[in-house]
């Protein structure tokens, strides 16, 4: 039995480090944004660099937490469901850090119009994000409180939709922005940004079956 | 004591299929689930059901001696034959049955058979029990539904290390629940045999210490069987059970097994209604319950819990169906079964 708490207690270290990489890529992703939209390449590679370095570690970390949990036979019956949230909560991973990438090999030059938007953009998806991540750490510790995690994680979700739609519109109608070619590198790039909300909401909505499984 | 054995085979075969059925009651979810390892369940079940059976097997059998005194050994061997008889003959219609009926319908088909008076009072004292059983594990996994969930808000336990209690929480619960089912269903293995082999197996005593009657060798035996059942059986009626009848989450499953382990032990420990009668308080009577039945008394508890979601009422159709269609047949089946051992194998069955 003592064993099997040394092992938990290495398995809960090693899902809240997970937790803690993702809170970090997160933020890493809204200070990249922000650092290029300022102009400031070197730092905005540096925040790519780390958003990769985060990625690798985070992938290690959850292939050692699946090991464990089907090694040591740990949770049968959420297994599945808790494999299955740490798989998907790598998505928004992979989203900071290809968005990154993307603005790191077309470092698009005519977003300047749009700096306030996309940064608002950045701001709802991260906050769509991070409310997942509390989300997730309820799921966890404290059940009860997942719902309402879930809840923000819709609303700011929708308020980033909405932002996105704004900045289509405004390049679309936008007589400064003659050719269409970076009119739909500016839609590109909102679509992108805000593809980290729609993951965090897609994970949401799997977070909240297992919720409702778990409930006893 | 050859012949002894022999006749005691009908009650070691009841013993096995209680055994075989029974203990997935106990360790249904936990095995399905896989939250405990087979080979461990029915290690800890076996312990456990031969100590009840025999530390706190007497209480329940007094009263399945007073429903029906069967004297003699092949009256004792028909009537558990019987009931074993019916028990699987009733699991082959896959209709509801449970030991504890058949065993109270065959010894009741056994006083017609004699024509002996059938003892009014215990036997009401037996069918309210019965009723009484399901009712009280539904109240008790109720209540304590709410005092686990209100524990868990407060304590926000990590996942991964409630896992780890569950299955302690499991395994004790099972140890309890196999020794409380040890304790109140051995009687309906080898209750009737009591007063017959009383002779056949002499007490003897350890110096002053501990005496081991004749009673606690012949529940001993019984309790062996039980086991034999457990190991050689269960494993697949554990994986229906815990997989496809009642889809409990682990910690539920463990309301319902302490619940129904709870009320089994109410209905079996001598010492337990001695505390109650001693301080004033209710206590209830020592009867044999059906193991089954407490289960499903327990998932409907947790099904109103949780406000009613979930709820089979069909099940409640079914268990009464039990209570009054098991002994029925049980009856039909002994006194037939006496009839052909008295007259065409000649032996004396009153």
């Amino acid at each position: 039995m003592d064993l099997f708490f040394q092992h938990a207690r290495k398995i809960e270290g090693n899902i809240d480090k997970y937790l803690d990489n993702i809170t970090k890529a997160i933020l890493t992703f809204e200070q990249g944004v922000k650092e290029y939209f300022n102009g400031n390449m070197d730092l905005f590679e540096d925040k790519y660099k780390e958003a990769c370095d985060l990625e690798s570690a985070s992938d290690e970390l959850r292939r050692d937490i699946k090991y464990t949990l089907y090694r040591d036979l740990l949770i049968p019956d959420a297994r599945g469901d808790v494999l299955g949230l740490l798989e998907t909560l790598d998505d928004v991973i992979d989203v900071t850090e290809e968005v990154l990438r993307e603005f790191s090999i077309e470092k698009p030059a005519e977003l300047g119009e749009f700096k306030e938007d996309f940064l608002s953009l950045t701001e709802m998806s991260v906050k769509t994000a991070k409310e997942l991540v509390s989300a997730s750490r309820s799921f966890f510790r404290e059940i009860s409180q997942v719902h309402d995690f879930i809840t923000q994680v819709h609303y700011w979700e929708h308020e980033a939709d909405k932002v996105e739609e704004r900045i289509k519109r405004k390049a679309f109608s936008s007589e400064k922005l003659d050719k269409l070619s970076v009119k739909v590198q500016v839609r590109y790039f909102a679509e992108r940004i805000s593809l980290l909300a729609d993951t965090a909401e897609d994970v949401a909505e799997r977070l909240d079956v297992y919720t409702i499984k778990r409930s006893i | 004591m050859g012949t002894t054995l022999l006749f005691l085979t009908s009650g070691l075969f009841l013993g096995w299929s209680l055994g075989a059925n029974d203990a997935a009651n106990v360790w249904g979810t936990a095995v399905g689930t896989r939250m405990v390892k087979f080979k461990q369940a029915a290690l800890v079940c076996s312990i456990f059901i031969i100590l009840g059976a025999v530390v706190s097997g007497a209480g329940a059998s007094h009263t399945l001696g007073k429903l029906g005194a069967i004297g003699t050994l092949a009256g004792a061997f028909t009537v558990a034959l019987s009931a074993a008889l019916s028990v699987y003959w009733m699991t082959k219609l896959a209709l509801p049955v449970s030991t504890t009926q058949a065993i109270v319908g065959a010894i009741l088909g056994w006083n017609l058979f004699s024509g002996t008076a059938i003892n009014g009072k215990a036997l009401l004292k037996v069918i309210g029990t019965w009723v009484f059983s399901p009712v009280l594990t539904a109240l008790f996994a109720f209540i304590l539904y709410f005092i686990v969930t209100a524990f868990m808000k407060k304590v926000k336990i990590h996942l991964i290390r409630l896992d780890g209690y569950t299955r302690a929480l499991l395994l004790i619960a099972g140890a309890f629940g196999s020794y409380s089912l040890g304790a109140n269903n051995i009687g309906n293995v080898m209750g009737v045999f009591i007063k017959s082999a009383e002779s056949a197996f002499p007490s003897f005593s350890f110096g002053s210490l501990y005496t081991f009657s004749g009673v606690q060798q012949l529940f001993l035996l019984g309790g062996i069987a039980i086991a034999v059942g457990v190991f050689t059986y269960s494993k697949r009626v554990m994986m229906t059970v815990g997989t496809s009848i009642y889809q409990l989450s682990p910690i539920t499953a463990f309301i319902v097994v302490l619940s129904s382990s709870i009320v089994l032990f109410l209905f079996a420990s001598q010492g337990l209604k001695a505390f109650l009668v001693g301080h004033h308080l209710p206590s209830f009577p020592l009867v044999p319950v059906s193991s089954s039945q407490s289960i499903v008394g327990g998932v409907i508890g947790i099904g109103l819990a949780k406000g009613g979601r979930n709820l089979n009422l069909g099940i409640l159709g079914r268990i009464s169906l039990g209570w009054i269609a098991t002994p029925v047949i049980g009856a039909v089946v002994a006194f037939f079964a006496l009839f052909v051992v008295q007259n065409v194998f000649g032996q004396v069955v009153f």
